[in-house]
Formats: structure tokens, C-alpha cells, sequence
């Protein structure tokens, strides 16, 4: 342990006494996959996710869709098994397997009971799926009308018109702006070839991240980690994703709509995941409107003025710059005021900075909530696997909290003014227009 | 597969013994329990307040009361000011919030563990001290019924839930929603919500639900010396309104601008009253999880992927309530398939289990979901401590959830196809269907977005 971790760890004791760090073992497997381990034998059962870069930036505009598609009819026939065989295993030994998608990373997380018989057969279950996914040609078919049944309803709903809208305007030619689920057009038209082809390209385990929680000791865990990692596709590693430009003009978009609410997203690109300014910006945003109630929105639109019963604002940080995004939905007739108080309130925190107290209350939560964050298998395991997938380092829950109590006010401040651009943001209003019914 | 479940259910026992354990429990001299689950694993615990007053408490004309004293408790008592319950709680590194069911609400807070008398403190504050005042009444109701345009009105599915609880329910209040009807939220005031507050909110209408890395004896000192001094008051005596038995199918349409349609059935089911010898409440669930309790389930595989007759389609019991039970399906119809064909193909799945009955496999795949649910749920304390006060607010006790673990696994193939035959004749049901509506004028041009097939399954 060098002086600096050392340091760390004390200061760590002192302001969280019953916090004793997470041991992370970390190590690479023979095909090239990096793995994340705790071990932790309080309860039996195991947890494992599996992640790659094979999120929806992946599709391509013209086979918008097709990442989650893939992910998803991975799991619906493998190696020797068809889809009913597939989750007939799982829940003969009460296993779950799971997948998640977003813009970056797709993959799969598996639950099963840590028992040597429950295990073995839940692995070997996720193992077809991430080796020998078949892509039977009637499952795609009925799969894919499923998707454009949820599309067309999605599509009558304001929160997906208006997220939708807001990607799409503050991404404008960058693959983050094409949606998580696709198009109606663009998932109609995909075949088989694109999601063997999309597998082959995406699904290598060079790119592949593993994390694993739970009741099994080292050299199990090594094991399996090797053996989940070992049969995937080479090839050539993609290319990264091109930086996302910072928008130089923004804009208003006002999509009709017949719901007794609006829906208002207001916002532009905000933070990679390896940020220099993350936790300046993390605690700035407590601030304004990811503290909850502690935050000035939810104070203005809706402690204040009882305008919406949700207001919020939040980085989602990703590979690229992922969204800055402001939101709330008030009724219809209140939309302009809605609109104008978050943009005054926006504007005042650009202007005065964090107050004193705001900022001691943003870390004081953001420290004591700390052990909150890892309280749980599930909450560890999706840690390990945030920090694997993009190459943080391993100490960085170890010093979470000690970066979050050096952000200084003048920090936020210039972190915030030098990010956030009003005159540069993208608003998308779903409704809002006039009521013809008059109600 | 009894041997293997037996020797799993031992290991779970063992692994209760290591870093989670005992519960125990204590009532205050006012009434008020206490209820303590060890769990060492974090150095966290969660405390949840539970009064035994929720939705199924109202009456005509003040529907919602319960849920909008829920969020007037956050706004101040003589001591604590509006707002300053939350502050406090998050300047701890807390997290907080609450929920009103039919059966209950409920309070809680989340902190490390040495921070749990702030929680106690503020709890037994704004038991007895509350202030509603008028002015935070008339903003918070406003908030309440942006609350209800997001959750209900222009939610279709929602409707059509609402909807159907209104007509599954004819006399029991389970037939109004929990956040409350639209006209009712418009003509509540501070004083519905005061006389609210005055019937139920004492301590001998509470529980105390404690999960976490404490001592239990510590946290009875600490109930004790906030909560403790609160006096007793002199509850409304309950009514236990009933449900008469259905005398013939009911069905309900709710017409709202929608894409697809969708079916809800509601058959009349037996609640939970004896843990240790009910046996049909246990059946009902095994019978619902045969039918969708896992991907390779009757429903999904029959109606979605073999015939493709519905996009999805889901069954569901809940045992445990304070009111008349039901038994819930439901489905999406794929495009181009009228919702008879649907409500028939769901009707003839429980058909057939009355008349051919389960297979073993099928039965034992279910309790072996059950199995793994019983050991994965601790993984949550959060969702402990739900389940405690659930069976607590529902008047079973914390200790019969183990009881229905036992039961769950003693159902016999028997007994599944009992229940199939007596519950579901269409005297004892209700089917709503949502009649999709075009658009309105503002329908936008091009359509758009979706759930997710990643995380998110189409739904």
C-alpha cells in the first residue's frame, strides 16, 4: 500500500468508521476479458454481469434497433437449446438472467443461487448465450413484431416522444442521438445476417468486462470467468466512437400533443465518464436538481409552486459526452411559467455559483450516503461493472467520498460556466399547446 | 428434487445464522411494535414507519386523503419546519421517502447505522405534532394532482387498471384508487386532511420496522425513549366492509387514445387469513406462477411465442392484504388479434389445468423459483423490511412469511388443479378491455420511440 492509499484509508476510517473498503480482485482472463471479483459468502447465491461495448451507438442510422435487438435474441436460443429449453433451465434451478442496453454497453446479468448444481447449469446457460446465440429466423420474426407493437404504442406516449426528440436535437449527426429501441422502419427491415454480423463484431472478449459477486471463492470464480470468456468471436476491434461536438446554437421544439400534461426537456451534452470535472459537476448538480428536495428545481417548481410533482436535473455520464438533461411535466396550461422558472433558476446557478450551505448539504450527502451505495450484492455488482467497463480505477470508490469533500464552491462555479451553455440548449415541449377542449 | 431442496433450505438456514438473523420484537407501553432484523452485511440500516391506514380507510368524497397526508407530513411540525424533515435526513447522508397503498402507509428512511435515532426523533415528531397548514395544503394538492395526470390520466393502461378495480369491487373501498378521483382531489381541504391525521396517526396505529446492522436491544432503548412517550389515543372503531360474491361476469371498456388494446381479468380470490393452515391462498400462487412465473411459463409460451396471439401477457395473486383478494391476468393482443380470441385463449389455459392438471416438472420449477426468490430477497434490506411491515399492516404477523414459505412448498399438483376449478367461473369475474382510440388532433406525424428490448422488456 503506497503513503497516498494509506492516507486515504485512514481518512477514510475516520469520517466512515464501520466502512471497510470492498476488496476488488481484479485480473484478466486468457481470451482478453478483464474481470472485477468480490467475494462474499454472507448469502448463497452469485451474481455476474457481463458487459460490451455493443450499446445502441453501435446500430448504424439505417439499422437503428439493431443493438438491442441482438442482445435481446441472444438469449432466445443457444448451442443445444432453443429458447423454451433455455428458460426452462434457468427456472429449474431458480435463476434469472437478465440483459440491460444503453448507449455504450449492452449485456446480460445472471442471478442464481450459489450451489454447486444451480450454479453449473445458470453458467452454462449464459455461456450458450454469449457463445452460440442462434438467431432462429422465427423467433427474430415474432420478436420483431413485438418491438414495432411496443414501438407504435411507445409512440403515442409524451415521455418517449420527448426523450426521443431531445436525443436527437442535442446529438443531431452523432450515433448517441439514434434511439435505445430503434425505429419502427429500421427494426421492421432487420434480418438475420445484421444481428450475426452485429454479434461477431460486438461480442469479443478483448472488449468484454465481467463482474462477479458473491459466494465463490477465487480460483471458482477464475474458472468460470475463463470459461464464460473463452469461445466468443475475434476479429478486429471497432473503432471508437467519435467525440461528441459541443452544439454552438440551440433551439425549441414544441411536439403536439392531446395529454392533459406537459412534458419539457431541457438540455445538451454533458460529461464523459473519466471527466476531470465529474465530481464538481456531481456535486454542482446536487444543487440544482439532482439532490431532491435539497435541490433548487424541485424548491422553485415544485415545493414553491406546486407545478409538477416531478423536477429534476442529471448527468448521465457515458464513453462520450452523455446528456445534461432538465425535466419536469406540469399541466398544460402552466408550461410557460414551468418553462421560464427552470430557466431562471438555471440561470441563477450559473450566475451565483453553489451558496455555502447548499454545498455542504450536497457532500454531506453525497459522503454519508456513501455506504448506501454498496449495501447490497446487486448495488456492487453493478459498480464493478460500471468501473470495468469503462476503465476506471479501481480505487474509485476508495476515494469517492474524499473527492467529493474537496469540491469547492469556486469549482462548481467555473466547472458549471464552463459546461453549461444556455444560449446553446436544446428544448423539446411535448403538448403545450392550446387545449381544445378548453379544459 | 425434495432431497436437494431440503438440503438448500438447511443452507439457507445456516447462512440466516452468519450475517443476517434474528428478528425480534416489542410493543411500547402506547401499543406501538417494534419489530428489529439483524443484517450485518452493510453498515446500514433502513427504519419504516407503517400506519395502519390507507386508501381502503376512506370514504366517499375524501378518496386520496391518505395518500395527500402522506406528502403533508413532510411539511412541518412546531419544531421541525416544512422542508426540514428531508433536509436533515439527507444531511445525514440519508434517503427518504414514503408510500400509501390500500393497506397501509408507510414512512422510511435509509442511513448508516449509527444515524438511526435522527430518524426515530423526526418519526415520533410528526406522529403527534404535525401542523397542515393551509397554505402548504393548498400547493401540495396541487402537486397531488400533477401526481395523478402522470400516473393516471394520461396513462391508458392505468385507466384501465383504475377502471377495473371500480368495477371488480361494487360495495369494498378497494374500488377507489389510492391517489384518489380527480373531483375529490379538487374539493379536498386542509381540514379532510387534519381529521385524517386525528383518526389514525398515534402510536398505538404504528409499526416499527428496523432492518439492519443494529443491536436490537439498542433500537428498543432508542423506540422507547422517542416514540415512547406518545400517548394512546382512541381509534375509529373499524368496519370490515365485505365484497358479496359475484352473481355473473362483469366487464367494463374504457376507451382512451391508445395504440393497442389490452385486456385485464379479475376473478374473485380468497385472501390470506391463516397462514399455517389456509391452503388455497398458497395453490393460487403456484397456479400463477405456472402460468407466469418464468419465461418458460404456460402464458408466455403458448399465447406469445407458440401461437402469437398476444405481444405479452402476465397472472398474479397477492395473498396478502387487509381486503378481499383477486386473481389478475392480463394481455396485449398482437396485431391482428381480436381481444375475444385473447380473453378465450387465457380463459382455456386455466381451463385446461382444472382439467388435465400440472405436470410435476412444472410444479417443481415454480418452487424452485420460489426457493431461490426466499434466499435472493435478502439481498434487499430495504425490501426485509417491506415485507415485514406488509404482513404486519395485512394482520398476519412477521413471523408467518416463513409460514408461507413452507406452504408454498407443500402445494400439491392436487391441489393447483382445485383451485383452477373453483375460482375461475365467470360469475366471480371482471374483464375491462382498452378500447384504443386515434390520436387527437396534435397526433404527431412521424412515429417514434420505444421500451427499450434491452433492460426493458416490450410491455
Amino acid at each position: 500500500m503506497s503513503v497516498r492509499k494509506l492516507c486515504i484509508a485512514i481518512l477514510l476510517w475516520l469520517v466512515l468508521p464501520a466502512w471497510a473498503g470492498l476488496d476488488i480482485q481484479h485480473w484478466t482472463t486468457p481470451s482478453g476479458a478483464r474481470v472485477l471479483f468480490v467475494q462474499n459468502h454472507d448469502l448463497p447465491m452469485l451474481d455476474v454481469s457481463v458487459g460490451f461495448a455493443a450499446g445502441s451507438a453501435r446500430d448504424g442510422r439505417e439499422r437503428s434497433g439493431l443493438a438491442g435487438l441482438t442482445r435481446h435474441v441472444m438469449t432466445l436460443g443457444a448451442g443445444e437449446w432453443t429458447e423454451q429449453e433455455i428458460a426452462e433451465r434457468l427456472a429449474d434451478v431458480g435463476a434469472s438472467l437478465s440483459g440491460f442496453l444503453d448507449q455504450d454497453r449492452a449485456g446480460f446479468s445472471l442471478r442464481t443461487l450459489s450451489g454447486e448444481r444451480e450454479r453449473r447449469q445458470a453458467l452454462a446457460v449464459l455461456k450458450a448465450v454469449l457463445s452460440a446465440p442462434r438467431f432462429p429466423d422465427d423467433v427474430l420474426a415474432r420478436e420483431k413484431a413485438r418491438a414495432v407493437a411496443g414501438l407504435k404504442e411507445a409512440a403515442t406516449r409524451p415521455e418517449y416522444l420527448g426523450e426521443k426528440a431531445f436525443q436527437a436535437a442535442i446529438y443531431g449527426d452523432h450515433p448517441y442521438a439514434l434511439p435505445e429501441s430503434g425505429e419502427i422502419e429500421t427494426v421492421g427491415a432487420l434480418i438475420r445476417v445484421d444481428l450475426l454480423d452485429f454479434y461477431q463484431r460486438h461480442y469479443r472478449a478483448r472488449d468484454m468486462t465481467l463482474a462477479i459477486m458473491g459466494d465463490v471463492d477465487r480460483e471458482t470464480a477464475e474458472r468460470l470467468a475463463a470459461d464464460l470468456s473463452a469461445d466468443l468471436p475475434a476479429g478486429e476491434a471497432p473503432p471508437p466512437l467519435p467525440p461528441v461536438p459541443m452544439p454552438t446554437a440551440g433551439g425549441e421544439q414544441v411536439i403536439p400533443h392531446h395529454a392533459t400534461q406537459s412534458h419539457l426537456f431541457i438540455g445538451q451534452p454533458g460529461l464523459t465518464r473519466d471527466d476531470p470535472d465529474y465530481f464538481p459537476l456531481l456535486v454542482g448538480n446536487y444543487v440544482l436538481g439532482g439532490g431532491s428536495f435539497d435541490s433548487r428545481l424541485v424548491k422553485e417548481i415544485r415545493q414553491k409552486r406546486g407545478l409538477s410533482y416531478s423536477a429534476y436535473s442529471h448527468f448521465a455520464p457515458l464513453r462520450e459526452r452523455g446528456p445534461f438533461l432538465m425535466g419536469l411535466q406540469t399541466r398544460r396550461e402552466a408550461t410557460g411559467e414551468a418553462l421560464e422558472v427552470t430557466r431562471e433558476t438555471l440561470r441563477a446557478f450559473l450566475r451565483e455559483g453553489p451558496g455555502e450551505a447548499e454545498l455542504a448539504q450536497a457532500r454531506n450527502n453525497l459522503v454519508g450516503s456513501f455506504p448506501l451505495r454498496l449495501d447490497s450484492n446487486r448495488k456492487i455488482l453493478d459498480h464493478l461493472a460500471m468501473i470495468g467497463f469503462y476503465g476506471l480505477p479501481l480505487d474509485w470508490l476508495d476515494t469517492y467520498t474524499t473527492r467529493v469533500e474537496a469540491v469547492t464552491a469556486e469549482a462548481v462555479a467555473s466547472a458549471f460556466r464552463a459546461r453549461i451553455r444556455p444560449e446553446a440548449m436544446s428544448t423539446v415541449i411535448v403538448g403545450g399547446q392550446l387545449d381544445p377542449a378548453g379544459r | 428434487m425434495r432431497t436437494w431442496m431440503a438440503g438448500l433450505a438447511l443452507l439457507i438456514g445456516l447462512a440466516a445464522g452468519g450475517a443476517t438473523a434474528a428478528t425480534t420484537e416489542r410493543a411500547l407501553a402506547n401499543g406501538m411494535k417494534v419489530i428489529v432484523k439483524t443484517d450485518h452485511r452493510a453498515p446500514v440500516v433502513v427504519s419504516q414507519v407503517w400506519y395502519r391506514a390507507g386508501s381502503m380507510d376512506e370514504s366517499y368524497g375524501e378518496t386520496g386523503v391518505a395518500h395527500v397526508l402522506e406528502h403533508m407530513m413532510f411539511k412541518g411540525t412546531a419544531d421541525v419546519p416544512a422542508g426540514e424533515f428531508s433536509r436533515r435526513i439527507a444531511a445525514a447522508g440519508g434517503r427518504e421517502n414514503a408510500f400509501t397503498s390500500r393497506d397501509h402507509t408507510a414512512y422510511f428512511q435509509t442511513l448508516q447505522k449509527d444515524r438511526l435515532e435522527l430518524a426515530f426523533q423526526l418519526e415520533a415528531d410528526r406522529m403527534a405534532n404535525l401542523v397542515l397548514d393551509g397554505d402548504e395544503f393548498a400547493k401540495e394538492i396541487q402537486v397531488v394532482m400533477e401526481e395523478r395526470r402522470l400516473r393516471t390520466e394520461d396513462n391508458p393502461q392505468a385507466l384501465l387498471y383504475e377502471n377495473l378495480m371500480a368495477a371488480a369491487y361494487q360495495t369494498h373501498p378497494y374500488r377507489h384508487p389510492v391517489i384518489g378521483w380527480m373531483d375529490d382531489l379538487r374539493q379536498m381541504t386542509v381540514e379532510d386532511a387534519r381529521r385524517w391525521y386525528a383518526r389514525w396517526y398515534a402510536p398505538n396505529n404504528a409499526t416499527l420496522v428496523v432492518v439492519g446492522d443494529v443491536a436490537p436491544e439498542r433500537v428498543f432503548e432508542l423506540a422507547e425513549r422517542h416514540f415512547g412517550a406518545l400517548p394512546a389515543r382512541d381509534l375509529t372503531p373499524r368496519k370490515a366492509p365485505g365484497e358479496p360474491r359475484g352473481v355473473g361476469a362483469r366487464q367494463v371498456t374504457v376507451k382512451a387514445p391508445a395504440e393497442l388494446p389490452a385486456v385485464l381479468l379479475a376473478w374473485q380470490a380468497p385472501r390470506l387469513a391463516d397462514p399455517a393452515r389456509d391452503w388455497q391462498p398458497y395453490a393460487l400462487e403456484v397456479l400463477a406462477g405456472v402460468l407466469d412465473g418464468h419465461a418458460s411459463a404456460r402464458l408466455p409460451r403458448s399465447l406469445v411465442k407458440e401461437r402469437r396471439l398476444a405481444v405479452d401477457v402476465g397472472a398474479g395473486y397477492d395473498p396478502v392484504s387487509r381486503g378481499p383478494g383477486l386473481f389478475l391476468m392480463s394481455a396485449t393482443p398482437a396485431e391482428g388479434q381480436p381481444v375475444e380470441a385473447v380473453v378465450a385463449a387465457l380463459k382455456a389455459e386455466i381451463e385446461r389445468i382444472g382439467r388435465d392438471g400440472v405436470d410435476g416438472l412444472e410444479l417443481a420449477r415454480v418452487k424452485a423459483q420460489v426457493l431461490s426468490s426466499q434466499v435472493f430477497r435478502l439481498d434487499s434490506l430495504f425490501y426485509q423490511a417491506m415485507q415485514i411491515g406488509e404482513w404486519e399492516t395485512a394482520g398476519l404477523g412477521h413471523r408467518a412469511i416463513d409460514q408461507r414459505y413452507a406452504g408454498l412448498r407443500e402445494v400439491t399438483a392436487e391441489q393447483v388443479r382445485e383451485v383452477a376449478r373453483t375460482y375461475f367461473n365467470d360469475d366471480r369475474l371482471t374483464l375491462a378491455v382498452l378500447d384504443p382510440l386515434p390520436l387527437p388532433e396534435g397526433k404527431p406525424k412521424a412515429p417514434a420511440p420505444a421500451p427499450a428490448m434491452g433492460g426493458n422488456h416490450v410491455r
